[in-house]
């Protein structure tokens, strides 16, 4: 009975490193796409391997919680988002390919490549603060897609994959949350699925009134404001 | 019971906004922040003469010093911004449904702003953070003009991107909480098991929470978003993201203090000096070459936040007296410079330093108060910023943080000949004189210039008592 529980414990943690190990791979992915509607589906399957990481972990402590997290994580990111994103921004905006990034797709990778490193080592002294039922290696891949995120915020211009880099940010906290935080209030995890969703409507609207304005889907690219100095400046209202 | 009348009242508001009456939007703004104002002064009193806090359901929604005082800073530069948006407003024609939806967002805006210190569960302070942004983000681009939806987006995508940083973090106190043994998860239930937690999880928890959340404070090195977002937006917006915007969230990462105080082998009081300082130090510099003179009040806010971290980090209970002295100087006075600076620009129509000379003889009143606001901001005697700054001064230098207090001091002095040179140059420097049209400004706006230069000036002189029970309540909050 008790040899059956191990097994089945063990079976659980692969599996669970299998999800994290794809969940790593699709932030990976949204580094590397051209295509905006590529990212979009990146981001869905990111956001289902969040589920079934929650789903597994909810087996493995057999928790409510967890179940409730990624039933909540499943109505939230796979459905209603992509659906608030199809409704607020334009055709156009997310059938767009990107053609220039900050740095070459190649090298991208390779910074990406360091970033994981970076939070593996990053999460080592964390994980052996915490208590032994809550370590695993949803902590490191978290910290990860978080950095990915980030990095993906800091080199692509497109409306689309900067969105989906933000919301890929938040799925690295949360994937490291549901091992972290086990039993937060469902309240708070409903919440913060809301959250996602304004995020989505607030940034589509936000998109689309640059697309209708300004005319360009590259908002990354916007670099009017800085400082100036006083001669430009007049040189600027042309008097 | 009227803290939650105090959440409904906006969000009612936001809801009237949206019926297609004839200026049924402003009138309802005007009402329910006057309201809110009215409710949140009875909370203070409430709070100062039993000294308890009120909590409606302990582990949710409960309202202390430190909350209440946090409260009557937004629900006062609220007041006064709706009231200044009715004239502000009408000057720029704009659409009704335009306005309506300005009104709308304006009170959600106030809602997310009032439920940062009335919530007491972090993560769900965390979650009204993210909502003070996506609600102001439309205000920002109100404009709709190329540079206000560029700021609107570096604003939001920074803001957001904290944000996300800043749960992590948030998620990471709720395992430090699981690890010191459990307990409620909030404000006070950390502070009691903070004893037990174990120091590195809550340190990093901390820096992740410093850095996420810094980001929308505007803290340097997170802090590029903010001269944008700050200039573009509406000036009666601009007064509500520089004047308690910044300072609410500012207050979600103070309320941390105690928490890492009580734990043993951490180091708050670090991070926040060199961050305070770092800020301090950039907007000091910054402000010398701005070109925009709303810019230069945005970077006077990056400027007050760095001075306001740096005071909490100095630990002791005169410090942290005088850390909450300057947030509550720094909303009135930086709430005033936005109303003024929003004058001149109904005045000039230009937010150029340069293009504007000689504003005094043009506008009489816009130039008066931006003189006025310019040396009350800067921290000329005798206005509520100066006294705010000697007594973080006083309470380090009785410290013996002579390093700190002196690079502090030089700092202030170089903000302060940057803000006066470019205010100088305005109000008195030689008019270019083609033709300059002079417009009367709308009634709402000259009451609420005037009702606020009267504030500045006399607790510029005399702190009430009230007040300074007050503040001795929310330091004591920030000690424990």
């Amino acid at each position: 009975m008790i040899n059956d529980n191990l097994i089945a414990v063990s079976i659980l943690d692969s599996l669970n490193m299998l999800a994290g190990g794809l969940f790593l791979l699709t932030a990976f992915g949204i580094v590397a796409t051209r295509q905006a509607k590529g990212t979009l589906t990146l981001f869905i399957t990111q956001s289902l391997l969040l589920a079934v990481s929650a789903f597994l972990l909810g087996l493995r402590h057999s928790s409510l919680h967890l179940y409730g997290v990624a039933l909540v994580n499943v109505v939230a990111k796979a459905i209603l988002i992509p659906w608030v994103l199809r409704k607020t921004v334009h055709e156009e905006v997310y059938t767009r390919r990107e053609i220039d990034q900050v740095l070459n797709i190649p090298s991208s990778l390779l910074i990406s490549l360091a970033l994981v490193i970076i939070a593996y080592f990053l999460t080592i002294p964390l994980q052996q603060a915490i208590a032994v039922e809550f370590r695993g290696p949803n902590i490191p891949i978290g910290f990860a897609v978080l950095f990915l995120g980030a990095y993906t915020l800091a080199v692509r211009r497109e409306a689309v994959p900067l969105l989906i880099g933000l919301l890929a940010m938040e799925n690295g906290a949360f994937f490291a949350g549901i091992s972290l935080a086990r039993t937060l209030p469902l309240l708070v995890e409903l919440a913060i699925a809301t959250d996602g969703l304004i995020i989505v409507f607030i940034t589509g609207v936000l998109i689309r009134a640059v697309h209708q304005h300004i005319g360009t889907t590259e908002v990354g690219a916007m670099a009017r404001l800085k400082e100036r100095t006083t001669d430009e400046a007049l040189e600027e209202t042309g008097q | 019971m009227n803290v939650i009348i105090l959440l409904i009242l906006p969000l009612a508001a936001a809801a009237l906004s949206f019926l297609p009456l004839p200026r049924l939007a402003s009138v309802v703004t005007v009402a329910s922040s006057s309201a809110i104002f009215f409710i949140s002064l009875q909370l203070a009193e409430q709070v100062v003469s039993t000294g308890q806090p009120i909590s409606v359901f302990p582990k949710w929604i409960a309202v202390d010093g430190l909350s209440v005082l946090m409260l009557l800073m937004i629900a006062f530069v609220g007041a006064m911004a709706a009231f200044f948006s009715l004239g502000y407003m009408s000057m720029n024609s704009h659409k009704p449904g335009r306005l309506r939806l300005y009104y709308a967002n304006f009170n959600l805006f106030i809602f997310s702003m009032l439920a940062i210190p009335v919530l007491v569960e972090p993560t769900l302070v965390w979650i009204v953070v993210e909502l003070t942004t996506l609600c102001s983000a439309l205000l920002v681009c109100f404009e709709n003009t190329h540079e206000a939806l560029e700021a609107a987006w570096k604003y939001v995508v920074l803001s957001l991107m904290g944000a996300a940083v800043g749960l992590l973090g948030f998620l990471m106190l709720f395992a430090t909480m699981q690890a010191a043994g459990g307990g409620t998860y909030t404000w006070d239930g950390l502070v009691a098991a903070a004893p037990r937690m174990p120091a590195v999880l809550l340190e990093v928890a901390f820096v992740m929470i410093l850095v996420g959340l810094g980001t929308k404070a505007g803290l340097v090195p997170m802090h590029t978003w903010l001269p944008d977002a700050h200039s573009q937006a509406p000036s009666p917006v601009c007064a509500l993201l520089s004047g308690v915007e910044t300072t609410a969230v500012l207050y979600v990462i103070l309320r941390l203090f105690p928490v890492l105080k009580a734990a043993p082998g951490t180091h708050a009081e670090v991070y926040a000096i060199v961050f305070g300082l770092l800020s301090v130090g950039a907007a000091a510099f910054l402000l010398l070459q701005v070109s925009d003179y709303k810019r230069m009040f945005a970077f006077s806010t990056v400027e007050h936040m760095g001075i306001i971290l740096l005071a909490a980090g100095l630990g002791t209970s005169s410090a942290h007296y005088g850390a909450l002295y300057q947030a509550f100087s720094h909303t009135l006075t930086k709430s005033f410079c936005f109303f003024a600076a929003g004058a001149a620009l109904l005045a000039v129509g230009t937010r150029e330093i340069s293009l504007v000379r000689g504003l005094i003889r043009t506008s009489p009143v816009a130039g008066a108060s931006l003189l006025l606001g310019g040396l009350a901001i800067a921290g000329a005697p005798p206005f509520v910023v100066f006294l705010s700054e000697f007594s973080i001064f006083r309470a380090g230098l009785s410290e013996g943080r002579f390093i700190e207090m002196a690079l502090l001091v030089l700092f202030i002095a170089i903000g302060f000949f940057g803000i006066l040179q470019h205010i100088n140059q305005m109000v008195f420097g030689g008019s270019n004189s083609d033709a300059k049209l002079k417009v009367r400004l709308p009634a709402s706006c000259l009451v609420v210039l005037l009702v606020t230069a009267l504030l500045v000036i006399w607790l510029g002189f005399y702190l009430p008592e009230p007040l300074h029970q007050l503040l001795r309540l929310g330091a004591s909050a920030l000690e424990r």
